[in-house]
């Protein structure tokens, strides 16, 4: 008996200082994968003058000349101050202008492809046979496609139907997009069958299990497929640059990666303006996200 | 499941409706102008549409930037995709074993999935320019992404938006291990090594399997980083295929487009079944 207690004694001592190392482990790595944002954001309340004498040398390179010496990373400005988002949100419509555009491409996308997606996994996770099979199969390997090969059929069907340069170009492949045809059928298919079953009894029509039963049952799994599709057109820049010849129309995303030096005063808190609502997204509904993503699981 | 049975065959057409909106946009927007870039790909020029079998399939294959670019990228997928997945399993272990403020280091290893590339783009400029902090605080003079370190810049981008995506997609498996069966080891004195190796691995190899072709996927996608950092003309090291296609979509040159495109996909479909195989063949005795 006592043996047996010492050794018990012994591990739960080595597990515990264990779990200090894995611990300080953890916070060092959770330090590593935040420190790109909080340099943004802290950078994102300096002054424009500060920006500049302490990245004069990264950014201003363009006539030869620096306006400063030497490259300083601060993570406590000397002054904190609202002066950039001031400029980026009041003085310079083009920040405004760029975010709406962002706004106005995805929103769609994210609405018209749920719905889209959610009418195509209630056929597909209620159709059996090898056809219906192959065809989601034929889905699953279109969303494995890279942009180099789905791009160049994209850009034909846009080319004929005069839509280069219109938002259309971007809508409709995003709405038609086969990921949340996918993720919403591997959820649908766990559906229990009984409550289907039990409001065809009460006399319930397709139509009408589809919106009142099967939705409302799905409304997670929508969920956490919207905030996917949000963030991952948010993020969107190769079909912009491929549709666009026009670079007014361009989303933040393509415009922030092309900022000049006269404006890297004030890129920090652009950047910062168009990280802000996904981070509200990812806030809001990090549980959400997780399930998407951990639903994706295994390929069937 | 009877009941299923006959509920199928009283319903079989009104599925099909649902089917329809996502099956049209795909066939016009996917299918169709796909078969019509393969079409491309074999015709000599879109004018005369004289039918020139595979010369435009050589030409490519000949091309000294489509070669470069294709080497690129694969040398890109091969250092991302084993680093990628075996990180975040790592990772993945880490958060499994019972530390402290589990929930808020998930959220800090997801967060960088959500933040647009473009944001933090500049952070990174800020690091790795010539006149950079890495370079400052090491006393080098590299300029990092117009060297050959390049892609190292950009993996270790890549790496930090896509660890905590797999990183999830480990955890659900890990925790979807039976309980029973690694309390059943642990009684029998089996090492924490023991049962990750001999068990626990057993149980994520499907996801293994997943995260390796996302990772994959993503990796052909790293182009947006790279185009974000250094625009249209990249140093050579960092000319990816979509560069390639970008470039030929400026010059309008459709049969080197569609012939690119054409190739890719057969590769990147050979890719796809290979690793379905391996899938079948390793994952069968889990399932059951």
């Amino acid at each position: 008996m006592k043996k047996y207690g010492k050794t018990r004694n012994v591990r739960r001592y080595k597990s515990y200082g264990m779990k200090i190392v894995l611990t300080i482990m953890a916070g060092s790595i959770a330090c590593l994968f935040l420190m790109p944002m909080v340099i943004t954001v802290v950078n994102s309340f300096m002054t424009e003058q500060e920006i500049q004498t302490n990245y004069g040398m990264i950014f201003s390179e363009k006539n030869g000349r620096f306006i400063s010496e030497t490259v300083n990373l601060k993570l406590i400005p000397d002054w904190v101050s609202l002066e950039q988002y001031f400029t980026v949100l009041m003085k310079s419509p083009d920040y405004l202008m760029k975010l709406w555009n962002s706004l106005f491409l995805v929103v769609p996308i994210v609405i018209f492809q749920l719905i889209v997606g959610c009418l195509a996994a209630y056929g597909f996770a209620n159709m059996r046979g090898k056809g219906i099979a192959m065809i989601f199969f034929g889905y699953i390997v279109l969303m494995l496609m890279p942009y180099q090969v789905t791009l160049v059929p994209n850009y034909l069907v846009a080319k004929w139907m005069n839509l280069i340069d219109t938002n259309w170009a971007i809508w409709f492949p995003g709405i038609f997009a086969p990921f949340s045809v996918y993720l919403l059928t591997k959820y649908m298919k766990r559906i229990p069958w009984e409550i289907v079953e039990a409001a065809e009894m009460d006399g319930a029509g397709q139509w009408q299990i589809f919106y009142h039963i099967v939705v409302p049952v799905c409304k997670g799994a929508i969920a956490s497929c919207a905030i996917l599709i949000f963030i991952d057109y948010w993020n969107m820049v190769e079909q912009p640059v491929v549709m666009f010849s026009n670079a007014n129309f361009h989303p933040l995303s393509v415009f922030l990666s092309k900022i000049q030096t006269e404006d890297i005063g004030i890129a920090f808190a652009a950047a910062v303006v168009y990280m802000l609502p996904v981070t509200l997204i990812f806030l809001y509904g990090e549980d959400y996200l997780i399930d998407g993503i951990a639903s994706q699981g295994s390929i069937k | 499941m009877r009941q299923r049975k006959k509920n199928k065959y009283k319903y079989i057409k009104k599925y099909e409706i649902f089917l329809l909106p996502s099956l049209i946009g795909i066939l016009i927007f996917f299918v169709i102008p796909f078969s019509v870039v393969i079409w491309y790909s074999m015709l000599n020029n879109p004018v005369d549409q004289q039918f020139s079998g595979l010369k435009n399939f050589v030409m490519i294959v000949n091309n000294q930037a489509f070669q470069l670019a294709v080497k690129n990228t694969v040398l890109f997928s091969i250092q991302a995709v084993p680093l990628a997945v075996v990180i975040s399993l790592g990772l993945a272990i880490l958060l499994d074993s019972k530390i402290a403020f589990r929930s808020q280091l998930r959220t800090c290893l997801l967060s960088p999935m959500m933040v647009p590339v473009a944001s933090v783009m500049l952070v990174w400029r800020v690091l790795f320019d010539k006149h950079g902090v890495c370079n400052e605080w090491f006393g080098m003079s590299i300029d990092w992404l117009k060297s050959n370190y390049g892609q190292m810049v950009i993996l270790l981008l890549f790496l930090w938006k896509n660890l905590g995506y797999n990183m999830i997609l480990f955890l659900a498996a890990l925790s979807s291990a039976p309980k029973d069966g690694i309390e059943v080891a642990v009684l029998e004195g089996a090492s924490p090594l023991q049962l990750f190796f001999l068990i626990k691995l057993r149980y994520i190899s499907p996801s293994l399997f997943f995260v390796t072709l996302m990772t994959l996927v993503n990796s052909f996608k790293v182009f947006r980083e790279v185009y974000i950092m250094t625009g249209d003309y990249p140093y050579e090291s960092l000319y990816l295929l979509q560069h390639f296609i970008n470039n030929t979509f400026r010059t309008l040159d459709y049969q080197k487009m569609s012939a690119a495109a054409v190739l890719i996909s057969i590769v990147m479909m050979t890719i796809i079944g290979i690793l379905f195989l391996i899938e079948g063949w390793f994952g069968k005795d889990v399932e059951g």
